[in-house]
């Protein structure tokens, strides 16, 4: 069984969903963002979302936006990303690792050779923000081969017989984004949830992980009720955006995140 | 003079011009890399602009509003004294910016604005990056009622405020985009943040050859309209096809209207002109094809400006028009099988032809096709007398007075 597979199963067990909070790697800096990544696991992460920075993320609010190009400030690279991985992986074999991010490095970086260099990082999964399933096709062979799960996206305007179509071939688990908008802005109502999961889950078996807009420990709570994942990003990277000065990480950085994720989980566990 | 039929209405075999295929592509290029929640959107889009090729109602409803409306067909002038003073080939002007709004890209706004009609969509969004696209978008939707909002980059805004002014007055919300360099890569970002966060009612209309499909080629088919007239006016004018079609390229939008329907004509040569910015190899340029490689970014594969690890970088240009790190998939395949040729020419360059131009012929033309004359001031001296040139005069400069009076040190 693959991290990702085994981590679910543990927490069917233990009848909760997962939290899965996410960072920008080298925001504001390599070193402050592999500490926060490393402490991420004991303050309650259950899988963790790492953002690769990129010029241009169409599909990002301004928080992520401000995110991406601190990173890209301080140096981050896809190759930088993975060397962060395993250094993570160093004192961690157990909690699952996905990548997000957008195509063009990746496609730049040479899809084989990074998902290759991806799994043996120590990457669980990846998640293409602008490779729909009709170009799928360019990274799943390599991904498939090297054992990286690509991690489908499907939204409110997915239909229920492009739900079949998108999750046919679909592994790991499937993250349903669940607003029409970009990240960190608005936030789908618990109402919206309860009608929107038993459409997905008629196509898939899969888990769902329900991100965009939950910032707040109840949205987290309901979502991981509902689904079987809440993905917490903009929030967390707002905390942090919030301890910088000058744009560089301050003793109150860490601290800050971990402490804002610490309340994130005791309401998943609750 | 009015183009009857679509150009993809009916297959073509062994042809240049029946790309892309089902998937969107010209050879590797082009694709839909758009986020999920826009995918159905596209292919809503897709099926909606397969109806309307399909319906001589709407070719028909096309007809009369670029007719009377826009004014067409443009003129082609035989500008005789820029031949004379070049001394070799014969030099005509495609004169685009005589159209209504003064660029060719109404053309392309006007077919799109009654394709969202039929789709019932009551918002439109829009990128610009001179304003001429903001312009014309904010035109049609002053005609037909519906809202409308332009992104536009706030270095672009400051440069090129009539537009501005002129969108406003025309009843468009600009909003001025500060991410990145705040050019028209940074306006194409905010405005499919917009589009996702309003599928409903908005539709987005993109304004050149590039983006997901099927926008490269609806963009492509709506400007064709240029090449078709002109394919007939040169026919009339000298019995036969020009040697050579010049035209300048942000996106490619003008110019891939003026080549498409002379693809399969073998005989004649095609040329982009990509802004070279300070020079080809001053890092800054925004000459994708010439100092780029194949990336993928807004939705289409293409050839990017881009550093080795994949980030886009900032083009530059004295041309807010040609400010962009991308161009059209088409015009990167048209480069790769050899069909085209994609040159560039500097500011300095376009400046100097634009003073040239505005003597000589009375025209003042857009800084974009400026780039575009600079490379025929190159090229038609060492041509034959008995030779033909056809540039693409995509819009009128009035909206650059500003920028090349401050370039010539004048203060206005």
């Amino acid at each position: 069984m693959s991290r990702i597979q085994t981590r679910f199963a543990a927490l069917k067990k233990e009848g909760r969903g997962a939290l899965i909070p996410y960072l920008q790697a080298c925001d504001p800096d390599y070193d402050t963002s592999l500490e926060l990544l490393r402490a991420m696991p004991a303050a309650g992460a259950d899988l963790i979302e790492i953002g690769v920075p990129f010029s241009d993320p169409s599909a990002d609010g301004p928080t992520i936006q401000a995110a991406a190009l601190r990173g890209l400030k301080a140096g981050a690279t896809l190759g930088r990303v993975l060397e962060m991985v395993r250094a993570f992986r160093e004192t961690d074999n157990e909690t699952p690792i996905v990548l997000m991010g957008y195509l063009n490095p990746i496609d730049s970086y040479g899809p084989a050779e990074f998902c290759f260099d991806a799994a043996q990082a120590g990457v669980d999964g990846i998640i293409v923000v602008d490779m729909p399933t009709e170009e799928a096709d360019l990274l799943d062979a390599h991904a498939r081969e090297a054992g990286l799960d690509i991690i489908s996206l499907v939204a409110p305007t997915t239909s229920n017989s492009r739900l079949f179509h998108v999750l046919r071939d679909a592994s790991g688990f499937v993250y349903y984004v669940s607003i029409t908008g970009i990240t960190g802005t608005n936030s789908a109502s618990a109402a919206d949830l309860e009608k929107a999961l038993p459409r997905i889950r008629e196509a898939t078996s899969l888990p769902v992980a329900i991100g965009f807009g939950i910032s707040t420990p109840e949205q987290a709570r309901t979502a991981s009720r509902i689904g079987d994942a809440a993905v917490v990003a903009s929030a967390l990277i707002k905390t942090m955006a919030g301890t910088l000065e000058d744009g560089r990480a301050t003793e109150r950085t860490v601290p800050s995140v971990l402490k804002q994720l610490e309340g994130l989980a005791a309401a998943v566990r609750a | 003079m009015t183009n009857t039929s679509s150009p993809l209405s009916s297959p073509l075999v062994n042809s240049l011009r029946s790309g892309p295929d089902d998937r969107g592509r010209f050879g590797i290029f082009g694709g839909r890399f758009v986020a999920e929640t826009l995918m159905p959107l596209l292919l809503e889009l897709d099926e909606a602009y397969r109806a309307t090729q399909a319906d001589p109602e709407f070719r028909k409803e096309l007809d009369y509003y670029l007719k009377d409306y826009v004014g067409r067909p443009s003129p082609l002038w035989f500008a005789q004294h820029l031949t004379e003073e070049l001394g070799g080939a014969k030099v005509y002007f495609k004169r685009e910016e005589l159209n209504h709004t003064g660029s060719h890209k109404l053309n392309n706004v006007m077919g799109q604005i009654l394709v969202a009609r039929r789709m019932g969509k009551t918002r439109i969004v829009a990128e610009t990056g001179a304003g001429q696209h903001g312009v014309a978008t904010a035109t049609v939707c002053a005609l037909f009622g519906l809202k409308c909002t332009i992104y536009m980059g706030a270095t672009d805004v400051e440069r090129q405020k009539p537009n501005v002014f002129r969108m406003h007055l025309l009843g468009a919300e600009v909003k001025p985009v500060t991410a990145g360099a705040g050019t028209l890569k940074d306006a194409m970002n905010e405005a499919m943040r917009d589009w996702v966060a309003n599928v409903s009612d908005t539709y987005f209309l993109v304004g050149t050859v590039a983006g997901p499909h099927p926008y490269p080629e609806m963009v492509r088919d709506f400007q064709s309209v240029i090449g078709v007239e002109v394919k007939e006016q040169i026919t009339q004018a000298e019995g036969r096809l020009p040697d050579v079609i010049v035209a300048a390229i942000g996106g490619g939008s003008n110019a891939m209207g003026i080549f498409h329907p002379f693809l399969d004509d073998a005989s004649v040569r095609l040329i982009g002109v990509e802004a070279a910015g300070h020079g080809l190899d001053s890092g800054k340029t925004a000459a994708s094809i010439s100092r780029g490689r194949p990336g993928v970014l807004h939705g289409n594969r293409t050839y990017l400006l881009q550093d080795k690890h994949g980030q886009i970088e900032e083009a530059h240009s004295i041309s807010a028009g040609l400010d962009y790190p991308g161009i059209g998939p088409e015009h990167s395949w048209l480069n790769d099988i050899g069909r085209a040729e994609y040159v560039g020419v500097t500011d300095e360059e376009a400046l100097e032809a634009f003073q040239v131009c505005t003597r000589s012929e009375g025209i003042i033309p857009a800084l974009e096709c400026a780039h575009g004359l600079a490379h025929v001031m190159k090229i038609a001296p060492a041509m034959a007398k008995d030779q033909i040139i056809v540039l693409n005069v995509s819009g009128r400069g009035d909206k650059d007075i500003f920028t090349v009076a401050h370039h010539l040190g004048v203060k206005l």
